[in-house]
């Protein structure tokens, strides 16, 4: 079974992130009011084949630890969906 | 006459001033390409600057897989020594040689000019021909430079004596931190001070063409250190 993974890695809370900053400040620019805390990271989207939702999850996870975020300074969120 | 094994990656771009460098200061330094497993007899290797990989996903992620670097991995865990320069020192962090990361620098901007560092620790494979506190002027040029650890790794660091290079605080006539490294960090070392990585260019600090000698030093260091091969 192909399942589509969804990976978001996010800067970790407390990190200064200036890119999220600069987005912030560049919303509020532009009007957009009552906006914060803005985080810039990054999605990652692969096709995962496994046995099972919970394998294709696990083995995501496994790729998030050793690649596709950095444990000093990344949280990720992994979505896995059937393809 | 110290053997300097000089990584070559695809993006690599200081490869060739850090093999001057060392050659200039008296090293036997050649190059060695990623894809290679063998460091021919290395005393030290030298990961330099550059974007390998295009830094895609993150600086040195990577470049941290690829086949020369468990050679590196092996040389590093026999006592070998291991220097990253900017590039190099991302590529460190990433692999697990050295804690912490480095991610984009405060002010988002590239930099790419001189500052001024103190140097913390001498007994490092880099920076033995130094005094403790001497003031040295080196270029730096790079987007992700900013030194994070989480607050007990970065005390780890301090108590360890593995701060081996620290940017000046701002003042007079002081180039100060470029990219708010957390505690003004440009450089670290393992508590044998046989890997080091700093953010800095000294190799484009050795010629009065380029402005700047600063940097001899550390190369200078490099070609008088004993290895712990060496010393058995």
């Amino acid at each position: 079974m192909t399942y589509r993974v969804h990976v978001r890695v996010i800067p970790r809370a407390g990190l200064l992130d200036p890119q999220g900053q600069a987005v912030e400040h560049a919303l509020g620019a532009l009007g957009f009011g009552g906006v914060s805390r803005v985080r810039v990271g990054r999605a990652v989207e692969l096709d995962v084949t496994a046995a099972s939702r919970d394998e294709a999850h696990a083995h995501a996870r496994r790729m998030c630890d050793r690649l596709l975020a950095n444990p000093v300074t990344e949280d990720y969120i992994v979505e896995v969906e059937e393809g | 006459m110290q053997r300097v094994a000089v990584l070559r990656f695809p993006g690599s771009n200081r490869d060739l001033d850090a093999l001057r460098a060392a050659e200039r200061a008296g090293c036997d330094a050649y190059f060695v390409w990623h894809r290679d497993t063998d460091l021919q007899g290395a005393d030290a290797v030298i990961l330099p600057g550059g974007f390998s990989y295009g830094d895609y996903l993150r600086s040195g992620a990577i470049a941290r897989f690829s086949p020369v670097m468990q050679a590196v991995q092996r040389h590093a865990a026999e006592g070998g020594a291991v220097i990253g320069i900017c590039n190099g020192f991302q590529i460190l962090c990433e692999a697990g040689l050295l804690p912490g990361a480095l991610v984009r620098n405060g002010r988002l901007a590239f930099v790419a000019k001189p500052v001024d560092l103190r140097v913390e620790r001498t007994d490092t494979v880099f920076t033995s021909a130094f005094a403790r506190g001497d003031r040295v002027r080196v270029p730096v040029a790079h987007g992700d430079g900013r030194f994070v650890a989480d607050p007990s790794a970065l005390d780890r660091l301090e108590a360890e004596g593995c701060v081996v290079v620290r940017y000046l605080a701002p003042g007079a006539g002081i180039e100060p931190n470029p990219n708010g490294s957390s505690r003004h960090i440009a450089g670290i070392c393992n508590p044998a001070g046989t890997i080091v990585g700093l953010m800095p260019h000294p190799e484009n600090a050795i010629d009065p063409l380029q402005g700047a000698e600063d940097g001899r030093g550390f190369f200078t260091s490099l070609a008088a250190w004993q290895s712990l091969a060496g010393r058995r």
